[in-house]
C-alpha cells in the first residue's frame, strides 16, 4: 500500500492538471452555456459517491459474515468518501441548477432521494461516533440499507418526471458530443484516482488508531 | 347516474391540478455550441468559479481531518511510550 502511495498521489495530480486543461478547451453546452462545465466535476463526483457506497456495503456485508476489525475499518473509511463525494456532489448541482433551472434547488425525485442517501451514510457516520459498543454492527446495517436505496438514486430520473438530465445523456454523449468526452473521462479518472489516494490514507489511519487501542489495552492490562 | 357524473367530474377537478403542475421531462442530450455569446459569459463564470473551488476545499478539509487524526494517534504512542517508561 506505502509503496503505491506516492505514484498514486503524483499520478491524481497529473491527471487533474490534464482534466482542468481539457475542460478549459472544450466548447460549453448550446443551452447551457458556461455552467454546464460544472458538469466535468459535477457526475465525477457521485462516481466517487457510489465508488464509496460499494467499498462500504462490501466491507459492511464481510464484517457482518467475519467479524474482522480490517473490514469494519474499511467500511468507515468507504463511508467517510461517501459523505465526502456526496456534498461535492450535492453542492455542485445546486450551483448548476441555478443558472440552468434558475432555482438552487428543487423538492424532485431525483434531488430528495440523492439528499436522503447521502445522509443516510452521515447517519452510519454518526452512529459510528455516538453508538458506543455495538455501533458497528448497527451501522453495518445503516450501510447495507444506505446500499439499497442508492439504485433508485441513479434510476429516479427514468422512473419519475424530474427536470434532473436523463442517465441517457452520458451513454449518449460520444454520439451527441464527442468533444465532451475525453474531458469527461479524464475527470473521472481523476475522481476515481483521488478516492483509491484518500481511501489509502483513510485506512492507514484506522489501521494506526487501531493498533493504538490495542497499546493502550495491554498497557492497562500491564498496570493491572 | 348523476351522482356517478358529478364524482366523476369532482374527481377530474381534483386530479387536473396535479397532471397540470408534472415538470417538464428531463433533458436528454447535450449539444455542443463553438462560441459563448458573451451575455452568457459573466453570470455563469462565478459559479462555475465556486463549484471548482467548493470542490478543491472540501478535498483540502478531508485531508487536513486525516493530518490530524493521524497526528493524535502519534501524540498517543507517545504518551503510552512515555507512560510504560515512567512504569518502569
Amino acid at each position: 500500500m506505502k509503496k503505491i502511495f506516492t505514484p498514486l498521489v503524483i499520478a491524481t495530480a497529473v491527471l487533474f492538471a490534464a482534466a482542468l486543461v481539457l475542460i478549459a478547451r472544450v466548447p460549453p453546452e448550446s443551452t447551457m452555456g458556461l455552467v454546464q462545465k460544472i458538469f466535468y466535476f459535477h457526475v465525477p463526483s457521485w462516481i466517487g459517491m457510489y465508488a464509496g457506497i460499494a467499498v462500504c456495503a462490501v466491507a459492511s456485508i464481510s464484517y457482518l459474515v467475519t467479524g474482522r476489525p480490517a473490514a469494519d475499518r474499511l467500511a468507515t473509511s468507504g463511508a467517510e468518501l461517501t459523505v465526502l463525494f456526496g456534498l461535492v456532489g450535492l453542492v455542485t448541482g445546486p450551483l448548476w441548477a441555478r443558472k440552468a433551472w434558475g432555482v438552487w434547488w428543487q423538492w424532485d425525485a431525483r434531488l430528495t432521494i440523492a439528499l436522503l442517501l447521502w445522509l443516510i451514510f452521515v447517519a452510519y457516520l454518526v452512529v459510528r461516533k455516538y453508538g458506543g459498543p455495538g455501533a458497528e454492527k448497527l451501522a453495518a446495517a445503516v450501510a447495507l440499507f444506505g446500499t439499497a436505496v442508492s439504485p433508485f438514486v441513479y434510476m429516479s430520473v427514468n422512473i419519475w418526471r424530474t427536470v434532473h438530465p436523463l442517465t441517457s445523456v452520458m451513454p449518449q454523449l460520444p454520439k451527441s458530443a464527442p468533444e465532451m468526452v475525453p474531458p469527461m473521462a479524464a475527470s473521472a479518472f481523476a475522481f476515481l484516482l483521488l478516492f483509491g489516494v484518500l481511501l489509502i490514507a483513510r485506512i492507514e489511519l484506522g489501521r494506526r488508531q487501531a493498533a493504538v487501542d490495542e497499546l493502550y489495552l495491554a498497557h492497562e492490562e500491564g498496570a493491572a | 347516474m348523476l351522482k356517478g357524473f358529478v364524482t366523476f367530474v369532482w374527481s377530474m377537478l381534483l386530479v387536473a391540478p396535479a397532471l397540470a403542475m408534472q415538470p417538464p421531462a428531463g433533458q436528454s442530450e447535450f449539444r455542443p455550441m463553438s462560441e459563448v455569446p458573451p451575455s452568457e459569459q459573466l453570470p455563469a463564470a462565478p459559479l462555475l468559479i465556486a463549484a471548482y473551488v467548493f470542490f478543491l476545499l472540501a478535498v483540502l478539509f478531508y485531508v487536513w481531518t486525516i493530518w490530524r487524526r493521524l497526528n493524535k494517534v502519534e501524540a498517543d504512542i507517545r504518551a503510552l511510550d512515555q507512560k510504560t517508561r515512567a512504569a518502569r
